[in-house]
């Protein structure tokens, strides 16, 4: 039996170097398929067709259990990232107090649910099940910065300043 | 690494301390970080140049109280100021060697003498990202110790006698979990630290990862040799990236100093460890959902037994522990399991690590010994409920707790007391609520939760989430029926016997708890079609009831 050959880079984009980089750290095992998935969401924003087909082709998984987990982990973003996000925290201290009017009013503003992006690219709404800031809460994260004791307004604020940008 | 050279490490930072007149150590956790603790420190590093005076400015882990943040400790005096500014550095620094910074100063002993720090005891105290801080102050002796003068099953024999139990939540007796893996055959063990934390409202795990990390690869150590393990994996959430951070430097450094690796200590003990993610996945805190996650799969849970102590990690004997468990390992070993049982209560030894939240005037990290009252964890420890509120309850151990109502605050806590009060101990997550919490809303919270987490491999936590999601949306819109609550606890009594793991077993306790505790407000949103808390929407028009 020949010697297994890793499929070719998908394009000369430098980031498919960083993915494989991973895979070849860990050997092409595998079990490697959660860490090199996690390679491709922090260099490319999200996880496309291509991606998962070439990490499922290199690690020898077969790609309905490479898509499998990547729909299993709510981490894992099947959609491209609009140009900043925020992310409000759904835990249960946020939701003690009041995360869910600062979700309903960043809805209400940007006329979208938790989980999509605005039509411009612009803005995404997430939500998270804990960023583990309780102490501070209701907490929200725009573009990972953690702010807390949020309100509404505040929310909507940073909002208008992405907006304007 | 001997222990003579450990000592030398020691020796050289006390001497280097010695050449400071102060220290200012500034919290860098996630709340202050939150609110300009970088920023802060950066001023105070400036004022200090601009002083002239010999001041040694460090960053350190989670200090506690999270609500006074950003805050900042003064050695030797060990005066603490609390939300301190940037603008407030050179006051500080200026004082030094004089009188505190009186608008600044907190007081906060009530706070803190009720508590006692085992896991925490270098929180605040050491660098986080300077493996010579943490063995400044006994860091890895106790695995030096082990590895030179005991037995594996020595090791075991003091873990035992500690009564120490496993602080993920289940609460099973470490030394017993230790030495089944210990016997267990094969050449290859595994020994694995659950770090997901997956529990909203806790975040106990985060702190000690993020502001002590080789507490956690010490204990981890320890435990590889006690049962014959010579590889590790800690399994840390991807939602906690300092975490990630703090844990990858600690196990270079450790790796350098020759304390992670081949023949550590000059024995033939070695031991290494690797990092793996989680990717949001509560269930994966389930420990054969957890193993089957690093192996790059779904994380589905599998029938046990077998147990991970026989068939683990790619079907070899594991241990898996939390990282408050590893956590404890070091001190108990420096100090004896005697030491630790003499902490606690009867059945529950030594100390426990809470995140307290909520409606609570001093959020954040506490350490107690358990057996401790609930009453003084809330009054005392945490300075009561604010804003003229009334407690109504505390719900202990997330989705897979429950909630104790406020005549129960005289409640030790205990793993079995807070069993018999219908929650559980949990991880550590302690989320206060006063009058303005609708007790239907928040089961409905931890069920949509839960439904949401359900990795769907069983139908009756599949389905039954999903049912009991749809009865309780339907009490807290006002169109629920006493059939409907009827069926809702004929549901809740098929999950917990019918689920295959924890996830689904324990996905019910938060309703069967508030239907214990709190009935009438089910029963007020049924029949009366009212919220008395006023946080849900009735959705039946008033004439209904006319």
């Amino acid at each position: 039996m020949s010697a297994f050959v890793p499929p070719p880079l998908p394009s000369d984009d430098k980031r498919w170097k960083i993915v494989n980089g991973t895979m070849r750290k860990n050997g092409f095992a595998r079990h490697a398929l959660i860490e090199t998935l996690h390679t491709v969401q922090s260099s490319f924003g999200y996880l496309d067709d291509d991606a998962i087909r070439f990490v499922a082709k290199s690690l020898r998984v077969p790609l309905s259990q490479a898509y499998g987990v990547v729909t299993f982990y709510h981490y894992f973003s099947l959609k491209p990232p609009g140009k900043h996000t925020v992310t409000i925290c759904a835990g249960t201290a946020c939701y003690i107090k009041g995360a869910d009017k600062l979700v309903a009013a960043a809805e209400k503003r940007l006329g979208i649910v938790p989980g999509q992006t605005t039509q411009d690219s612009k803005i995404s709404l997430m939500t998270a099940r804990c960023v583990g800031a309780c102490s501070r809460a209701p907490v929200m994260l725009c573009d990972n910065e953690v702010a807390g004791e949020v309100t509404a307004e505040a929310v909507l604020e940073q909002l208008e300043r992405w907006a304007v940008e | 690494m001997t222990i003579e050279e450990l000592e030398q490490i020691q020796e050289s930072v006390k001497a280097e301390n010695a050449k400071y007149d102060y220290e200012v150590n500034v919290c860098m956790d996630l709340a202050c970080a939150s609110q300009g603790a970088e920023k802060l420190r950066e001023a105070l590093v400036k004022a200090v140049e601009a002083s002239g005076k010999t001041v040694l400015v460090r960053r350190t882990g989670c200090m506690g109280p999270c609500s006074s943040g950003p805050l900042v400790r003064v050695d030797p005096e060990a005066t603490l100021y609390h939300h301190v500014k940037s603008a407030n550095a050179e006051a500080i620094v200026s004082s030094l060697g004089g009188e505190p910074v009186p608008e600044l100063q907190c007081d906060l002993n009530e706070h803190f003498d009720k508590q006692v720090r085992v896991v925490l005891e270098n929180a605040g105290n050491i660098d986080p990202e300077k493996i010579d801080d943490y063995i400044s102050r006994d860091g890895y002796k106790a695995l030096l110790t082990a590895l030179i003068e005991m037995t594996p099953s020595g090791v075991i024999h003091r873990i035992t006698e500690s009564g120490l139990r496993g602080r993920g939540g289940g609460g099973y007796p470490t030394g017993l979990k230790w030495s089944t893996v210990a016997k267990a055959g094969g050449d290859m063990k595994y020994v694995v630290c659950n770090g997901d934390e997956g529990d909203p409202g806790a975040f106990m795990d985060r702190s000690v990862m993020e502001g002590d990390p080789h507490r956690v690869l010490e204990g981890m150590a320890i435990a590889a040799y006690a049962v014959g393990a010579s590889k590790g994996f800690i399994y840390v959430r991807a939602e906690y990236p300092v975490a990630v951070a703090r844990l990858t430097t600690a196990i270079r450094e450790a790796r350098r100093r020759g304390l992670l690796g081949s023949n550590i200590g000059g024995t033939t003990f070695s031991f290494d460890v690797e990092i793996r993610l989680g990717a949001g996945a509560f269930v994966c805190g389930e420990e054969t959902a957890l193993i089957a996650s690093i192996e790059g799969r779904r994380g589905t849970p599998k029938p046990r037994p077998p147990y991970p102590a026989v068939s683990g990690l790619w079907g070899k004997p594991t241990l898996l522990n939390n990282v408050e468990t590893y956590a404890n390992i070091a001190p108990i070993m420096r100090n004896g399991g005697k030491w630790f049982a003499n902490m606690g209560s009867e059945r529950s030894k030594g100390t426990k690590v809470f995140a307290l939240t909520g409606k609570i005037t001093h959020t954040g990290l506490i350490e107690v010994p358990l057996g401790i009252k609930l009453w003084e964890i809330i009054e005392v420890i945490g300075g009561g409920v604010p804003g003229g509120h009334k407690l109504k309850a505390i719900q202990t151990g997330g989705p897979s707790g429950g909630c104790i109502p406020a005549d129960m605050m005289g409640l030790g806590v205990s793993y079995d007391a807070l069993m018999a009060a219908g929650s559980i101990m949990g991880s550590g997550g302690m989320i206060v609520m006063d009058d303005t919490s609708c007790m239907v809303n928040v089961a409905r919270f931890f069920v949509e939760f839960c439904m949401t987490e359900s990795c769907g491999k069983c139908i009756p936590c599949r389905a039954g989430t999903a049912q009991m999601y749809t009865l309780l949306t339907r009490i807290c819109d006002g169109t629920g029926t006493m059939e409907d609550l009827e069926l809702l606890e004929e549901i809740c009594s098929t999950v917990k016997e019918a689920s295959l793991c924890g996830l689904g077993q324990t996905a019910p306790n938060p309703v069967l708890s508030t239907l214990k505790y709190f009935r009438n407000e089910y029963i007020e949103h049924i029949v009366h079609k009212r919220c008395l808390a006023g946080v849900c929407n009735m959705q039946v028009p008033a004439e209904v009831l006319a």
